[in-house]
């Protein structure tokens, strides 16, 4: 037992330290209206079944068994209306939270893993390695982002898996340059010289020594990124690259354009979830803002 | 001299990393599932046609040698034939690319002219209610989608009052002499108008926000100081003194906003029915049209390796610091 209770207390002790290390910007108002957001969405994510009054592909009926179609808000208790395929409107926003914050997440985390991983060993190995990660990374700054989705669009099945794909492998440039420069400041310092003279291996150095003090600046660009993986998702499926059977906000926009819905004058329709959009990317940038102020004070603005 | 040195060092990186997006193309079109052919050939061809293409990017003979034939054909300004159009690929970007480029550059110099202005504004209100709510908002309208942004101004300027019309270029049936006449017409204008806003919306941000932190480092500065001891006033100091030194920085800003524009324009010209690359772009891929793609997106890829290589060396010419770095 008193070796169970050990491995329990360091886990904890590990979770904290990792929770400190990421420095929560919790003083400043706008960074905590944004992580309050990013709850809300979560919470709207996880329960969306719950939450949403119909599934959101169904096809609904009006009780005299006419198709419930373009019904305007608050119609037959639809809060939202509903599509002209007589979906409801507000249930595929709820559900809409689910591909947004999945797709946001796993593009962010695999953004800043790829990132924090080459701007590691390319700061701290020099030489050949950094040659050549940096010269990938002009290439992926000559690549033009949207349109290259767009054209792995044409040989993959249509998955917002494909945004995930394209961000990492062409959106890691900036997080990795940006930590390179970090880890080169990083690497001079005494207690990393102190550590290499005493012993530790390359590895050891990077995971205790300088991997920890760029957590935050990965956290920074991955919060950077969850914004853009949702903006880009939106474009693909309006474009119509999308999963077609999965519901996300840039699919009903896309299902909004193609019926018409602005010359029908259906706000309802394709307003909300580019409001949600919005408000979930600049949760986001005001996230960021925070922390870009915590870790460059002096900036200060 | 460094500085031609260095210019050229830049030079030649870029064009590696052209050479890199080009090769990059080749091997994903050629790896692709199916008939490798099918980049450039297109069942429906007559035989005749098929023969012809066929010799002409060697499609018979070995990958490796398929690709110096694919460089020494691109240095030629060769793309193949787009299989929608039945007209050579290069022909149709380049009736495509003015459009493209007339929309990118009158929604940037809208956006620099106001994003710069309302930058300088909200550096001299410092701490002023109106800078406090402005940088929030400012940071919002980067967080929108720019094609929902052009489909609520459609939806209400032009199918609820009915101001601008709702896509394209030109009338139904309208007929000019050139294309010059075409771009110089008040109808073009009108055409214009909701997508260069659309753009321009989202991109005045990046000019705003930097013009505005640039002008809070400059009236930091001795000379700002000194101009304000003299007792000039304030107009002249901001206008005159601060704004002119903040400006540079912003300008060159201008090369790197191109290439970014340049993606937004694809969606947004989808949204408008712009007739741009972009919008090609999106249209050859639904419709398989692999060589029309290769070259829109080539197309693409160009104008944003060139504008980065114009934006370091505006850097490095203004700033001798960076041009050795």
């Amino acid at each position: 037992m008193p070796e169970n209770t050990m491995v329990e207390s360091t886990r904890e002790n590990i979770v904290t330290r990792l929770f400190k290390a990421l420095r929560l910007p919790l003083n400043d108002p706008f960074a905590v209206f944004g992580l309050a957001v990013y709850a809300v969405f979560l919470l709207t994510a996880v329960f969306a079944d719950q939450i949403a009054p119909y599934d959101p592909t169904e096809i609904l009926y009006t009780p005299d068994y006419d198709l419930a179609a373009d019904l305007r808000p608050g119609e037959q208790g639809h809060v939202l209306g509903t599509t002209s395929l007589g979906r409801d409107v507000f249930s595929q926003i709820v559900h809409g939270t689910r591909s947004a914050l999945l797709i946001g997440v796993t593009a962010a985390f695999m953004v800043a893993l790829i990132g924090s991983i080459v701007g590691l060993v390319s700061g701290y190995f020099g030489g050949w390695v950094d040659a050549v990660l940096m010269r990938l990374a002009d290439i992926a700054f000559g690549i033009p982002f949207l349109p290259f989705v767009i054209v792995l669009a044409a040989f993959l099945e249509p998955s917002i898996w494909n945004v995930v794909l394209a961000m990492a492998l062409v959106l890691w440039r900036d997080t990795g340059r940006v930590i390179r420069s970090q880890v080169l400041t990083l690497r001079s310092r005494g207690y990393v010289d102190a550590a290499r003279v005493s012993g530790s291996s390359d590895f050891k150095i990077i995971l205790r020594h300088i991997a920890p003090n760029i957590l935050p600046l990965s956290f920074l660009y991955g919060s950077i990124a969850i914004g853009w993986a949702i903006l880009t998702e939106a474009s693909i499926s309006f474009l119509g690259f999308g999963d077609p059977s999965s519901i996300s906000w840039g699919y009903m926009l896309q299902d909004a354009f193609a019926s018409q819905a602005l010359a029908k004058q259906s706000y309802y329709w394709f307003v909300p979830p580019g409001l949600c959009i919005i408000l979930v990317v600049s949760a986001g940038f005001f996230i960021t803002r925070g922390y870009e102020n915590i870790l460059f004070p002096k900036l200060g603005r | 001299m460094s500085h031609l040195k260095a210019a050229a060092s830049r030079t030649l990186q870029l064009a590696f990393v052209l050479w890199a997006v080009v090769t990059m193309l080749f091997l994903m079109f050629r790896l692709m599932p199916g008939n490798p052919l099918a980049a450039y050939i297109d069942p429906t061809f007559t035989e005749e046609q098929q023969q012809a293409l066929m010799a002409q990017f060697g499609l018979n003979e070995p990958l490796w040698k398929q690709y110096l034939i694919y460089l020494g054909n691109l240095l030629q300004g060769e793309l193949g034939q787009s299989f929608r159009y039945r007209e050579p690929v290069a022909e149709r970007i380049m009736t495509l690319l003015p459009n493209t480029l007339i929309l990118t550059f009158s929604s940037l110099i809208i956006a620099y002219a106001f994003g710069i202005i309302a930058g300088a504004w909200l550096a001299w209100r410092r701490g002023a209610l109106v800078e406090k709510t402005a940088i929030p908002l400012v940071l919002t309208t980067r967080a929108m989608p720019e094609f929902w942004l052009g489909m609520v101004l459609l939806a209400i300027f032009s199918f609820w009052l009915g101001w601008f019309p709702a896509g394209g270029t030109r009338p139904a049936g309208a007929n000019y002499d050139s294309l010059f006449a075409l771009y110089t017409s008040s109808d073009f204008l009108t055409y214009l108008a909701l997508p260069a806003l659309t753009l321009a919306i989202y991109s005045q941000g990046l000019p705003l926000l930097l013009m505005r932190s640039n002008m809070l480092d400059v009236m930091k500065e001795d000379f700002v100081t000194m101009a304000r001891i003299k007792g000039l006033s304030n107009w002249t100091v901001v206008v005159r003194h601060a704004a002119r030194n903040a400006l540079l920085p912003v300008m060159t800003s201008f090369a790197i906003a191109v290439g970014y524009q340049l993606q937004g324009n694809v969606v947004v010209e989808t949204v408008f029915s712009w007739p741009g690359l972009g919008r090609e772009l999106v249209n050859a891929v639904s419709n398989s049209d692999y060589p029309l793609a290769q070259g829109a997106f080539l197309m693409i890829a160009v104008v944003v390796i060139l504008m980065n290589l114009i934006a370091d060396l505006l850097y490095a010419l203004l700033d001798p610091r960076v041009s050795h770095a």
